[in-house]
């Protein structure tokens, strides 16, 4: 199974994962965009809002700033009886319907000599204009020491007032405006007092209170020392500062921005509000008294449509990558079903079933392709395999057939050893190792008569089944032209006379043979071609002189002469083929003549059985694994003589 | 001595006689300078400690020195200057404890002025408080021999910051404050010390009438007693203490901001826990006293001053 690796899951991971970063990169940064462009745009008007309601606020205050001065001129230049001026300051209230009270506090004993203060105010209660002497009103502190008389004194210029709460008089919010008027006295221009006009904090704050600006923002007044004078949250009106709210909060930043704004700054900011919600602010200086006008916009609220709007495209974006992914399972799947059902048959075909059906594929993409490839590949290796089945088969006949001339071959050597046990005299054994299933070695050895041994050792030229054919028609004929003959050089002339006959393929072989007589120990011998065989005595090893022979087979008519040689007992004549010396290790060394004697010369010469075994033993040590490249075959005849 | 003399005697009879009837005039309208007062009142510490007492309304037009002298209050909270100027025009008033140890007020200027020093504030418009709270300042500048233009102040700070004087007189716990939350940085302004300028004069202290004290030895020494109590408990729960003090300014009418009460209270702990800490809570010190009484007359605010025992009120036991 291809589990979590398959191509589907990779296809939609990859393009789901690609869409989707896509999708959220577009979206964030339309996001970003629009806030930008929003708040770019609401700069503008909450400029622009800002600005009118300071206006308003300003028109309203100067309307008042007006009349006072106005008033305080004509104090300047006319000369008002008490009458005149109480009724100066009672038609100012009246015709001017944004003043709440006005009054004129005169300096100590400026008004008349007679007594020390004189503070006329004509103010509003419950709609009737009022009459109080604020000489008298204020119980505890005299007018002199209040801010609004105080302050424009020692400044000598207008002045508004820190809103408060004017006990004793006026008793509400207010604000007063002051301006200081003067006289003539002695050559010098002195204080006379103080015209006053109050507005009420009230008319001013619904002003700015009745401003709605989105669901809960907001316009806010905020006095010259930071005091909040209109501001949703009521319980901080005129009693809480932006400073001390500040320090509550331990926010340095609010701080900072109270005190840009009553330094008269305007700006733009974004900020946690008083209310703590995270909003921009305009705010505007109103210059005439020095207080600020703040309209605020709660960030939320402001960007509620950019985030459903966003809300909304993310919503559609999922549904739309959620489709994608459907549509590209659904792709994926149809392009790798061909691919998955030739991956199941390749996969039963792995395991050697080559008989069933690939799947049927009549498209002519890569799917395809690979699938007739597929098809073709299926039936080639199964022709080869059927092929491959053929071959061994034959290959099996043919060993089984050639195991067969293995064991004939092996059966027409003689090979039961001692070969004549009721034979004294000599010793012999003998053995034939094959390269091959068969080998072209071999030996024989038979008496001819009670008295002559008959031995003899033969190579064909060539190996395997060629040879052993020829080594086959070479042995049956040497016995029975020896058993016939019983001269070595005449038995070897017919043999090859014969041999060379219908000797079409030029095959040949050469032959070393012997004839033993057991009562003396004399050998006659004669050879084809044959390499000469080692005597082993009492003086030493050492390889016999042959007269030159022509191998048997290739040329009819040669003459092979019978040589002689008496063995002495304890003698023993070895016997060998060039499968011995030219043994080869994998180095190709060959085992050599030198070896060969060494091994004769350290081996056990009493026993010609284990001599053999030796010598076999020393060529397969020095072949060390080499594969045999020819047959290794060896006689050894040790005479003994006869008992005495 | 007198007092734990006393404290021992006053500890039992809480429950079983009547609670006695007393009043407190504070020096001013109900703030967290006071807050100790309010919060023993409020806490019953003071009818614990078997007086009922009542508070009086204060502030501007109320003198509580006048109120003690004309006997419509037992105690008032002075400043130990008033209460030694009063003494010397004839009021026969004791201290009984002194709760303030050292001077807490100021003299402020913007640093755009220039005034660096007492001596800069020579020909300079200076706010002074109309009343007793001019003494100190006053006593100041007369043994430093300066002349400034004296503007009567009001309880507002606008006059200052406006740039209708050049120096105004402020309370640390209070007008500092004040100036500080008119969006003005500490670093903006000059703050001169009266303590660090050798004027450094002890001010709220509790006192009563000789005569009274003579009457009921046992009220004032309960008083005293209730009334640190109610400071320590301020301390220990200022949260408490806040509210107890803003439910009474609710109850006058006062605009009531937590954040400067709050700031009012820390700074009455730094000028009263000094004297706990030294083990003499509410002990005016002698020393105190004649430094105190000596400058004033150096600088001719008094005539004369009695002897730091009769003072206190403890000479009196010795002398009957």
């Amino acid at each position: 199974m291809p589990g979590k690796n398959s191509i589907v899951i990779k296809l939609v991971l990859v393009i789901t994962l690609c869409s989707s970063l896509i999708f959220a990169v577009t979206l964030g940064y339309n996001y970003y965009r629009s806030r930008i462009l929003l708040v770019k745009e609401l700069e503008g008007n909450a400029h622009n809002l800002a600005l009118s309601l300071v206006n308003r606020v300003e028109t309203e205050l100067s309307s008042v700033t007006k009349v006072t001065e106005g008033v305080a001129r004509s104090l300047e230049t006319g000369r008002y009886s008490e009458s005149e001026l109480l009724s100066l300051i009672r038609i100012t209230v009246e015709q001017n319907p944004k003043i709440y009270g006005s009054g004129v506090a005169f300096e100590p004993y400026a008004f008349r000599a007679a007594s020390r203060l004189y503070a006329p105010y004509y103010y509003r209660e419950k709609g009737k204009i009022t009459f109080s002497r604020l000489e008298d009103s204020y119980k505890f502190v005299p007018y002199l020491y209040w801010d609004w008389y105080q302050i424009p004194r020692e400044l000598g210029a207008l002045e508004w007032s820190e809103p408060y709460f004017d006990e004793g008089a006026g008793n509400t919010a207010m604000s007063t405006c002051s301006v200081p008027f003067y006289g003539e006295s002695r050559g010098a221009r002195r204080l006379k007092g103080i015209v006053t006009a109050d507005i009420s904090l009230n008319s001013l704050t619904e002003l700015v209170s009745s401003v709605k600006i989105l669901k809960t923002g907001y316009a806010a007044l905020i006095s010259r020392n930071g005091m909040v004078l209109a501001h949703p949250l009521k319980a901080a009106v005129m009693n809480e500062s932006f400073f001390s709210i500040a320090e509550a909060r331990n926010d340095l930043s609010l701080r900072e921005l109270g005190k840009k704004m009553v330094k008269g700054e305007s700006g733009f900011i974004l900020y946690r509000s008083l209310v703590g919600v995270r909003s921009w602010m305009y705010y505007a200086p109103i210059r005439s008294t020095g207080w600020t006008l703040a309209v605020v916009f709660p960030e939320a609220e402001l960007l509620e449509n950019v985030t459903r709007l966003s809300l909304t495209m993310a919503l559609m974006g999922l549904a739309g990558i959620l489709l994608l992914t459907l549509a590209v399972i659904s792709i994926a799947r149809s392009i790798t079903k061909p691919l998955r059902s030739l991956a199941a048959a390749t996969h039963l075909m792995s395991s050697g079933n080559f008989d069933l059906e690939l799947p049927l594929v009549c498209s002519n993409d890569e799917v395809g392709l690979l699938t007739r490839d597929f098809q073709v590949m299926k039936e080639s290796l199964k022709e080869y395999i059927k092929n491959l089945t053929e071959t061994t088969a034959a290959k099996e006949r043919i060993q089984s057939e050639l195991n067969v001339a293995t064991d004939i071959q092996a059966s027409l050597l003689p090979r039961i050893f001692p070969a004549f046990p009721n034979r004294p005299e000599f010793d012999i054994f003998a053995s034939m190792d094959p390269a091959k299933e068969v080998g072209g070695d071999f030996y024989d050895f038979f008496f001819i008569d009670d008295n002559n041994l008959c031995f003899l050792i033969a190579d064909v030229a060539g190996k395997g089944v060629p040879a052993a054919l020829y080594m086959m028609v070479a042995k049956t004929l040497l016995k029975s032209e020896g058993q016939r003959l019983g001269d070595p050089g005449q038995i070897l002339s017919c043999v090859n006379t014969i041999l060379a006959a219908d000797n079409d393929s030029c095959m040949f072989a050469t032959v070393f043979c012997a004839i033993l007589d057991t009562r003396n120990g004399e050998v006659r011998f004669a050879n084809a071609g044959h390499n000469p065989p080692l005597t082993l005595n009492s003086d030493g090893i050492r390889y016999l002189t042959l007269k030159p022979g022509f191998v048997v087979g290739p040329a009819e008519d040669m003459n092979y002469e019978t040589e002689r040689l008496t063995l002495q007992p304890g003698d023993t004549l070895f016997l060998y083929t060039d499968g011995v010396t030219e043994a080869t290790n994998v180095a190709d060394e060959l085992y050599g003549e030198p070896r060969l004697l060494a091994a004769l010369q350290c081996g056990p010469k009493e026993d010609v059985t284990a001599l053999i075994h030796h010598v076999r033993a020393e060529v397969t040590r020095h072949a060390d694994g080499a594969p045999q490249s020819d047959d290794v075959t060896m006689v050894a005849l040790k005479y003994r003589g006869v008992a005495a | 001595m007198l007092l734990i003399l006393l404290l021992c005697a006053v500890t039992a009879p809480a429950a079983e006689s009547p609670l006695k009837k007393a009043s407190l005039m504070p020096l001013w309208s109900p703030q967290a300078q006071f807050a100790g007062y309010y919060v023993a009142l409020d806490k019953g510490i003071y009818a614990r400690h078997g007086i009922d007492l009542k508070i009086l309304k204060a502030g501007a037009g109320h003198s509580p020195a006048q109120t003690v002298k004309d006997g419509r209050a037992d105690f008032a909270v002075l400043w130990l200057t008033t209460a030694l100027q009063h003494r010397s025009a004839g009021v026969k008033l004791v201290n009984v404890a002194q709760m303030v140890q050292k001077s807490s007020m100021m003299l402020i200027s913007k640093k755009t002025s220039g005034i660096k020093t007492v001596a800069d504030m020579n020909g300079k418009k200076v706010g002074l408080w109309g009343g007793d709270l001019s003494i100190p300042p006053r006593a100041l500048f007369a043994k430093q021999g300066v002349k400034v233009r004296e503007v009567t102040q009001s309880g507002t700070v606008n006059l200052f910051l406006r740039g209708g004087i050049d120096v105004t007189s402020a309370m640390w716990y209070n007008e500092y404050h004040s100036i500080l939350n008119a969006g003005v940085d500490p670093e903006e302004l000059n703050v001169l010390s009266l303590s660090e300028q050798g004027a450094n004069f002890p001010e709220d202290g509790i006192y009563t009438l000789e005569k009274s004290l003579r009457k009921d030895p046992l009220l004032a020494t309960a008083f005293v007693a209730a009334s640190l109590e109610g400071w320590r408990y301020a301390f220990d729960h200022p949260d408490e203490a806040l509210d107890i003090v803003i439910k009474y300014m609710r109850e006058a009418e006062l605009p009531a901001n937590r954040i400067h009460q709050k700031w009012m209270l820390d700074r009455m702990r730094d000028l009263i826990m000094p004297g706990t800490a030294q083990g003499a809570p509410g002990l005016l010190r002698e020393q105190d006293y004649w430094a105190v009484a000596g400058e004033l007359r150096k600088a001719g605010l008094i005539r004369d001053y009695p002897d730091y025992g009769i003072f206190t009120g403890r000479a009196n036991a010795g002398e009957k």
